[in-house]
């Protein structure tokens, strides 16, 4: 079983998102070892939903691509095993609630489980509604990652308190793609976190260049990228093995800058 | 109030970044529900702006011509606006404007509940923005004029189906980038706690009328109520001050559109599964993985893969019954009551009308139906035109 903590282990953590199956999951099947290869510390896989409810256009974009290509929960699972043989980097699924429940919870934890998933980010599983899944996930030993965010004000406590893994900290209270070079109310988050909890933070939303990677790990322990990731590509299709390589290669020197 | 569970439906299946807009807004009502000021404010609205409280009518010659129970229409389609959507929509900006918010926003279907919150923003000196699939602002588009006519701004979704349910995620991906000085006036009971209450609250009106004016003309309770399913809005507000009485038959009616046996279809109950999704637990139409099942009705307004939290559960009780109806079952509904009463229903409400014209012959001339007209047809005539044949446009 792989441990969400050695992503930690090497100072901050570069952490990329990507859709299963954008563009196919052939493609997405030779990006995860391209990816830990190129310094991923973790990895996040999105499994598609079809009302992505909390994405901006470009990851509701990758989630259509995929589902439209007929990506499927199974045909995930099965990809995911064959990769697990050949990486050994943490790798975590995010999805949406009504995939885990409709797959049924147990069957979609055990399964998660043992292909070698160790956690789960689900965007609509807020604080308050974590026991929807949480006893599956203590049963099958995977971590449930928990949000802050800067308009979470005195929940931060009672949510870093919780948190298991790592604590995603979203860096707007808006959904900002790709494209702001700061980062509102991290510091704030970061602090209320810190005054409980020594859990791994890291920085989400607006982050897309070296220097913003940077700055963010200044301030937390690690960053996840998705919409730059996604764009590239949506940009290469099934050619987007170089440059994503490429590209996380060039952020994970930026994270180490900060180390 | 509860802790947004109707049984084992509902709750708050939102992302963290709404969590404190929804806890907001449940200690904002939580402080005004009750207090007299807000209610006889709201009670001003309704009675001397909406035209509250609205008539009960026996339709006597509907009831003579299937010839069984006697049959009374809740006139809904005579409010200001013309549908049940305002009961809740002045009622929400009421309650924005009191939490200090500047604007509002929503996602409209067949455009009804886009002209109620356009209309009391108009009102009460708030800014709007309404947000419409692209499907549904060229099925309706005299209704997003209309929304424009009252200062509204009117933005066109174009993610996934372009229909009700992608207004309604677009509408919480914006609530969420503006939280501060915006309140989401959510047109049905769904979404995330604590909207399934508030605005089934906000409904209930309509069932304690009801209550009242049968208990003046007919010195009784109905035997049957009749309200068309979508969200659930106008039907839960029929319903809701009768659910104690078990005597009386709650039937909701939802979109068969093609037919249930058919993928071309938006009864959710019928043949839907309980899901997750658009913050509640509840039920869905659905694939085998959870993916969310493209719907169809001829009704824009009936055009939702989901159905409120609280239907789910007096579905699972028993407590309601809920049928589907198809688009040629509704349209024939649309054109015989127009027909025979003088009243052009609304293509959702017509939904209701047709279960009763099948429902009303099996019962005694001694029983009595109330069926909600939740809204006027006016904004159906030209699609219906169409869907007849003819080459008519608004």
């Amino acid at each position: 079983m792989t441990n969400i903590s050695e992503a930690f282990a090497h100072g901050k953590a570069f952490i990329p998102f990507l859709t299963c199956g954008d563009p196919d999951l052939e493609t997405t099947e030779k990006l995860i070892p391209a990816l830990a290869e190129a310094g991923a510390d973790l990895i996040e896989l999105g499994i598609p939903f079809s009302d992505p409810t909390a994405e901006g256009p470009v990851i509701q974009d990758a989630n259509l691509r995929a589902l439209s290509g007929g990506t499927t929960t199974d045909k995930i699972f099965d990809m995911v095993r064959r990769v697990r043989r050949k990486v050994s980097v943490p790798m975590i699924f995010r999805t949406y609630a009504n995939v885990i429940f409709s797959y049924g919870p147990d069957r979609f934890l055990k399964t998660a489980a043992q292909i070698g998933i160790s956690g789960i980010i689900v965007p609509d599983i807020p604080f308050e509604e974590r026991e929807e899944f949480a006893p599956e996930c203590r049963k099958y030993g995977l971590v449930q990652i928990s949000t802050a965010a800067p308009n979470s004000h005195h929940r931060v406590h009672a949510i870093a308190e919780q948190a298991e893994g790592f604590l995603c900290c979203v860096s707007s209270s808006g959904m900002m793609e790709t494209g702001s070079s700061t980062l509102p109310g991290i510091g704030a988050v970061m602090q209320h976190v810190r005054a409980v909890s020594d859990i791994p933070c890291v920085v989400k939303g607006g982050i897309s260049t070296p220097e913003q990677a940077e700055a963010a790990c200044r301030q937390s322990d690690g960053v996840i990228v998705g919409s730059a990731v996604v764009k590239l590509i949506a940009a290469h299709g099934r050619d987007c093995v170089p440059p994503v390589s490429a590209y996380v290669r060039e952020m994970k020197a930026a994270c180490r800058r900060a180390d | 109030m509860s802790n947004g569970r109707f049984g084992i439906h509902g709750g708050q299946y939102v992302p963290e970044t709404l969590m404190n807009a929804i806890h907001e807004l449940e200690d904002a009502y939580i402080r005004y529900k009750d207090d007299p000021a807000f209610q006889a404010e709201l009670t001003d609205l309704l009675n001397n702006y909406v035209g509250r409280p609205s008539l009960l009518y026996y339709a006597e010659k509907m009831t003579k011509d299937l010839g069984g129970a006697k049959i009374y229409l809740k006139r809904e389609d005579l409010n200001h606006t013309g549908s049940h959507k305002i009961n809740n929509a002045l009622a929400q900006c009421l309650l924005a404007k009191k939490m200090g918010k500047t604007r509002v926003i929503a996602e409209t279907g067949a455009g009804q509940h886009g002209v109620a919150t356009a209309t009391a923003a108009a009102l009460l000196g708030l800014e709007c923005e309404i947000y419409m699939g692209r499907l549904d602002t060229e099925r309706q588009a005299l209704n997003v004029y209309r929304m424009r006519l009252l200062g509204a701004a009117v933005h066109t979704v174009d993610s996934g189906t372009a229909t009700l349910k992608d207004a309604v995620s677009e509408t919480f991906r914006e609530w969420v980038s503006r939280i501060d000085d915006t309140h989401y006036v959510l047109g049905s009971v769904m979404g995330p706690h604590p909207f399934p209450t508030i605005v089934r609250d906000f409904q209930a009106v309509i069932s304690r009328e009801i209550k009242a004016q049968l208990l003046e003309k007919e010195g009784r309770l109905p035997d049957a109520v009749i309200a068309c399913v979508g969200g659930g809005s106008n039907a839960i507000g029929a319903f809701y001050h009768f659910i104690e009485d078990e005597k009386v038959q709650l039937i909701g009616c939802e979109a068969a559109g093609r037919g249930i046996d058919t993928k071309e279809t938006a009864a959710t109950l019928s043949t839907g599964r309980v899901g997750i999704f658009h913050g509640m637990k509840s039920y869905f139409c659905q694939d085998e993985y959870g993916q969310i099942a493209p719907v169809y009705s001829i009704s824009a307004g009936l055009d939702y893969p989901g159905v409120g939290p609280e239907h789910a559960m007096l579905f699972e009780s028993g407590r309601a019954q809920y049928v589907a109806v198809t688009d040629e079952e509704a349209v024939q509904a649309f054109e015989y009551l127009s027909r025979t009463e003088g009243i052009i229903p609304a293509i959702e409400s017509a939904h209701a009308v047709s279960y009763a014209c099948r429902l009303a012959p099996t019962m005694r001339p001694d029983q009595i139906l109330v069926v909600n007209i939740s809204g006027r047809g006016d904004k159906d005539v030209a699609a219906i035109a169409r869907y007849r044949g003819e080459d008519l446009h608004d």
